[in-house]
């Protein structure tokens, strides 16, 4: 460290470029087989170059509507996107002040992150499941059989999927308001309060245009975990699936690229997102230090 | 502030109460259901609630008959366990490494948050993809066979490549090794760096620096990042599904397999095992580092 780029750099700089490279690579892999030739196989080499898997996927192999999982599960992960902002950062600025049951609520949130993802979606599942035993046996007994009568079930993509969902991207968003709070100068809002601003003024004009870089973070969080979520949809997401359980459901009968061709349009999502959430990043901090004062800075 | 205490306290409340009242309804009622259903009977197509421990005995089921041989539930464990292992081994001696190189050997903040985000991408990124990516690498026909026999290491294509214990504990540290480099990055970019310069001038090598100063240093990252790694191995059911060709056993995959067959409580009991199991392991973890002078 002490002379430079050291044998122990070139060493390490090795190191991470192979770790890289076993990140990256296979992904790679895929993204070019899903162009295989039409007699083409799972494996290289490439048998010519074609879109016919993609042309397969749009037009459907009879099993799954790829189109009908991709609009819900993006309807989905905007919804997650949104509340996982608007509830995170409420939430945020909560925590910066002292509260009853404060530390319980930071230790269920991180143990919603750490429980395996499987039993809290068994759980969701068991607590609908109970909810519409409950609805069918004893409505009636409210006078409204008809309901009862007609229930099929509780569960679905925006009430137990879009719970299950939340459990994973809160967490995250929680602890990305942490972040930005422990770096946070709260002069600025006495400063904002000083000069009359009322609370929600002190917020919108002086905290959110602040804290925007990392509330866009916590955006591509939201969406990305959703987007890409498995496990705790695989038994709360009701009677429809969502695009990564069509994908898993695929993975099982693997005989043909189109499995690959999948994989790249949901990838290509997913970079689109990470790519307009980086550059909207960029944008916010390059105009915070364009209109930054430097008021303090030359002065002392 | 100026606000008395009571008033604070009440606008604390109604903003974190969407966030509480989530984990109310999605998280911490699921888990006090999952523990009552344990303790119901089931038969063929639903469960039946009446006090029951059948849930658990179905999951016991020839442990003390087959002592001192071990029964199913044993076995698929102490697998997993063997999982858990390697893969923590394997992702901190490489996630260390990654964020040593990151934090100590990276001086410029832009390539630091260049390299950083080159690590983070694929956490954004699908993990069922990231899983199927490995076959054209190690199938029969995969670049990896072909190569071998390209230079004539193996006469045969190899079998044990894909669909084994070896594709699961390779894909597990493809996947989560990200969730130990950041806690370790964390606590390294933490350190005072003139501790480490003080090493040095006592005369401390490389290697006694790295040992003595930084590797305690970085504890809290490493217990926290164990934390990450160990939990997800322990309840994962997904890589060990696709990556072992749905063939190999595992703590999540028992829960799974109740679940197809529609035995709610008996899926239920094993992820109360599988619960108590874990946080066994974790509050052994956190006896090493207080999580909470962490954040």
């Amino acid at each position: 460290m002490i002379e430079g780029r050291s044998k122990a750099f070139w060493f390490l700089a090795i190191f991470f470029g192979l770790y890289v490279l076993f990140l990256y690579g296979p992904m790679i892999a895929i993204y070019i087989l899903s162009f295989q030739g039409p007699q083409g196989g799972l494996t290289f080499p490439m048998n010519g170059v074609s879109l016919t898997w993609f042309a397969k996927l749009w037009q459907g192999n009879g099993i799954i509507d790829i189109g009908e999982s991709f609009t819900r599960s993006l309807g989905l992960g905007v919804t997650v996107m949104v509340l996982t902002v608007v509830i995170s950062v409420s939430a945020g600025m909560a925590f910066r002040r002292r509260f009853a049951g404060q530390a319980l609520l930071f230790y269920v949130a991180i143990a919603s992150l750490i429980v395996p993802s499987l039993i809290t979606s068994l759980g969701i599942a068991l607590e609908f499941r109970l909810l519409d035993d409950y609805i069918i046996n004893h409505f009636g007994d409210w006078g409204m059989q008809d309901i009862a009568d007609n229930w099929e079930t509780a569960m679905g993509l925006y009430t137990s999927g879009l719970g299950a969902h939340l459990t994973w991207t809160l967490p995250f968003g929680l602890l990305i308001m942490f972040a930005i709070f422990n770096r946070f100068d709260p002069r600025l809002e006495e400063a904002a309060r000083d000069l009359g601003a009322t609370p929600w003024q002190t917020f919108r004009h002086v905290v959110l245009p602040i804290i925007a870089p990392s509330v866009v973070g916590i955006g591509l969080f939201g969406f990305t975990l959703s987007w890409d979520e498995l496990a705790r949809s695989s038994q709360a997401i009701g009677p429809v699936n969502t695009l990564p359980l069509d994908l898993q459901g695929l993975t099982t009968t693997v005989t043909q690229p189109d499995i690959y061709a999948l994989g790249t349009v949901i990838s290509v999502v997913s970079f689109t997102v990470i790519l307009i959430a980086v550059l909207t990043i960029r944008v916010l901090q390059r105009r915070q230090a364009a209109q930054g004062s430097d008021a303090g800075k030359g002065m002392v | 502030m100026q606000e008395s205490s009571g008033r604070s306290t009440f606008i604390a409340w109604l903003q974190a109460g969407p966030l509480a009242l989530v984990f109310l309804a999605f998280f911490v009622l699921p888990l006090v259901f999952v523990v009552i259903v344990s303790f119901w009977d089931y038969n063929d197509y639903q469960m039946l609630p009446m006090l029951s421990g059948r849930g658990y005995t179905d999951s016991f089921e020839g442990c003390l008959a087959e002592l001192p041989g071990l029964c199913t539930i044993a076995r698929t464990y102490l697998q997993t366990l063997k999982f858990c292992a390697i893969v923590w081994a394997a992702t901190l001696v490489i996630g260390f490494t990654v964020a040593y190189f990151l934090a100590f050997e990276v001086k410029s903040k832009e390539w630091q948050i260049i390299l950083s985000l080159i690590c983070t991408i694929p956490f954004w990124t699908s993990n069922v993809i990231r899983m199927i990516a490995w076959i054209p690498l190690l199938g029969r026909n995969g670049l990896v066979n072909s190569f071998l026999q390209a230079i004539g290491a193996i006469d045969e294509p190899l079998d044990w490549l894909l669909y084994s214990q070896f594709s699961v504990i390779l894909a597990l540290v493809h996947l989560f090794t990200f969730f130990m480099v950041v806690p370790i990055f964390n606590s390294m970019i933490r350190i005072d760096r003139s501790l480490i310069e003080a090493a040095y001038d006592a005369g401390a090598t490389g290697w006694q620096t790295l040992w003595n100063v930084i590797v305690p240093l970085c504890k809290p990252g490493i217990v926290i990042g164990s934390i990450f790694v160990i939990t997800i191995v322990m309840g994962d059911f997904v890589t060990v599904g696709v990556m072992g060709g749905q063939q190999i056993a595992s703590a999540g995959k028992i829960i799974q397999t109740r679940l197809d067959a529609l035995q709610f409580p008996a899926a239920a009991a094993n992820a109360v095992i599988l619960l108590g199991v874990t946080f066994l392991i974790i509050a052994a973890l956190t006896k090493l580092v207080d999580i909470r002078k962490e954040l």
